[in-house]
């Protein structure tokens, strides 16, 4: 596969989707053109509403839609999803065990040029606190793709963070995928890396690459979901480890760092490191630029992992 | 107004015309459209009406400005530069990592920014915020806040609007840059604003409408608000997006694009030119 665009395949498994599901509808708050839903529009005019810039009216609107039936999928730059319309996705739409999937674009430093303003660090942390929603975040476009499908056939609410620049698939075509599954993505001896989201969890893959330099032997997972979170799959993967890493484009607080924190305080585990943003706002300039201001890179996980371990 | 005042403000807003597009060509992409449509209200506002102080930007005794669509930083960045609140070089910097010029608007960064935007919506309530603690403070400052017609599909305008003339917050004049274009389409295509003055007016403001490229109409209207008590004023500005930016003057296209250093020089050459 080509590299694709992450919201060209959003855009194209939604289509696929709504051919057979006419229940499928699409909401956008005057980011069309960002989420890349408009060959969607094109295929169903009436099932592709544009708000306008109305993050909140939009949730609410999804949850009506839901009530009678629809399945909405409804989207925006993530920190508007996240902040904006928090309490409309809340209350009218999972509180009202509605089945509305908010899609948060740009996480985290993706956001690049658009500055502090638009640079979700927190988006998982505060959807996290939302009772009985899935949240999921793909790494590429085949989880992608398979995700979007699962997402689509719940009858809950969701938050999908969707990446929405290219990413090179790291899953062969056929890979399974399920919401509340994580994926080994590399098997290791010393430590166990926990990554999050496209660009961190090729940042870790590197950083695997680069530990074996060193001796050291590191298994990666791919959580993929946060929420429900595969502690099955990463408490396996963390037993006998002399370190656990998490590394997401987020908080450290509240999103992957806790809930891998949670599982080692209630049933025990190694020590743990969190690589993500240390208590920070974002800032403006180069996704490359970022990375390395908030130590996210390949690099940075390896720093942290050989300051631990002291190799 | 004399015509060499009118041409004295007309040849200012071109300088910050051109210094803007010159930023953002050198970066290669930006929010050029929704930046060159209000170049020349803030021309009006820091040549003519804004009591500011470029040495003290946190002078107490300034006029406020928020720009509520804060993604038209830039042309806000070339005008503080123009009026020497900091060195023009500094517009190089627009976006690039560590920058105090970021894409959107922050006060804790830039010299002469009075609130931080980006998210849109909220610019209004925070510049009336201000202006009642202005009135609290007793300090008779004015306060202008810019909006988009984008941005008024948010709720948030609308209850700004309600608070602000509840609150008989008369030292607040604010502007919308009627462009009549947001990001997916044609303002009327998305939420129509219909009859935006009648709007206004219900909400218990004072309303005046000028053609938003006019220095002389954009004067008048900023007097007469002035003068006016009892009510908060929305002047209309009716915009072009992209005015003057010769490859994206009134295209859709324009809200945020990229284009080079070649084209930016281009339309430059043209103002030039035409001035
Ligand atoms: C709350 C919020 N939602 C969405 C955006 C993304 N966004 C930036 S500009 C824009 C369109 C704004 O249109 P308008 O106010 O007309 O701006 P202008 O035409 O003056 O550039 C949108 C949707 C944002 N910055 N804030
Ligand atoms: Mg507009």
């Amino acid at each position: 596969m080509a590299t694709p665009e992450m919201r060209a395949v959003y855009a194209e498994t939604l289509i696929e989707l709504a051919e057979k599901n006419p229940d499928i509808v699409i909401l956008e708050a005057d980011l069309m053109k960002a989420t890349g839903t408009g060959v969607f529009k094109e295929k169903f005019p009436d099932r592709a509403i544009n708000v306008g810039v109305a993050e909140s009216n939009m949730l609410s609107v999804a949850g009506g839609l839901s009530a009678e039936g629809k399945i909405p999928f409804a989207a925006t730059f993530g920190c508007f999803a996240a902040r904006r319309a928090l309490d409309q996705f809340f209350i009218s739409c999972a509180y009202a065990k509605l089945n509305v999937k908010l899609v948060g674009t740009d996480p985290g430093v993706s956001a690049a040029f658009n500055g502090g303003t638009h640079m979700p660090f927190e988006d998982l942390a505060i959807m996290r606190a939302v009772p009985q929603i899935d949240i999921v975040e793909p790494s590429d476009p085949v989880s992608l793709k398979a995700l979007v499908k699962k997402l689509a056939e719940r009858k809950n609410s969701a938050y999908l963070r969707l990446h929405r620049k290219a990413l090179e698939p790291i899953y062969d075509a056929s890979e399974q995928f399920e919401i509340g599954k994580a994926k080994l993505l590399k098997n290791g001896n010393d430590i166990c890396i926990v990554a999050l989201g496209g660009l961190m969890v090729r940042e870790s893959l590197r950083a695997h690459a680069m530990l074996a330099e060193f001796g050291i032997d590191a298994a990666v997972v791919d959580a993929l979901s946060l929420k429900p979170f595969d502690r099955e799959t990463i408490a396996l993967a963390m037993q006998g480890k002399k370190l656990v890493v998490t590394a997401e484009n987020h908080q450290i607080n509240g999103a992957l760092g806790s809930a891998v924190a949670e599982i080692i305080a209630e049933q025990g585990g190694p020590r743990l490191v969190r690589v993500g943003i240390n208590d920070e706002f974002g800032e403006v300039g180069t996704e490359a630029y970022l990375l390395e201001r908030f130590k996210l890179r390949g690099e940075d996980i390896v720093q942290r992992i050989r300051e631990v371990l002291k190799k | 107004m004399t015509s060499e005042e009118k041409k004295h403000l007309e040849d200012a807003a071109c300088d910050i015309r051109i210094l803007t597009i010159d930023a953002i060509g050198n970066l290669g992409v930006g929010h050029i459209g929704g930046a060159m449509s209000i170049v020349e209200v803030l021309t009006v506002l820091y040549m003519k009406h804004l009591r500011h102080d470029p040495k003290q930007p946190r002078w107490d005794g300034r006029d406020r400005l928020v720009l509520s669509k804060g993604h038209a930083g830039p042309a806000l960045y070339s005008t503080l530069a123009y009026r020497g609140f900091f060195p023009k070089d500094m517009l190089y910097t627009l976006n690039r990592g560590g920058t105090n010029l970021p894409s959107h608007c922050d006060r804790n960064r830039t010299p002469g920014i009075d609130m931080t935007t980006g998210s849109l919506g909220q610019g209004l309530s925070a510049a009336s915020g201000i202006a009642l603690a202005l009135r609290m403070n007793k300090n008779n400052a004015k306060v202008f806040a810019i909006i988009g017609d984008g941005e008024s599909n948010e709720g948030q305008v609308w209850e700004a609007a309600m608070f602000a003339a509840q609150q008989k917050l008369d030292s607040l004049i604010a502007f919308t840059d009627y462009n009549k274009m947001q990001i997916d389409g044609m303002t009327h295509e998305i939420n129509d604003l219909g009859d935006i003055e009648g709007k206004w007016k219900s909400f218990g403001w004072h309303v005046l409408r000028v053609n938003g490229h006019d220095v002389e109409a954009i004067d008048n209207a900023i007097t007469e608000a002035k003068q006016h008590t009892g009510k908060p004023t929305m002047i209309i500005l009716d915009t072009i997006k992209g005015k003057g930016a010769s490859f994206c003057e009134g295209s859709l296209g324009s809200h945020n694009m990229t284009f080079d250093a070649a084209k930016a020089a281009e339309a430059i050459a043209k103002l030039k030119e035409a001035r």
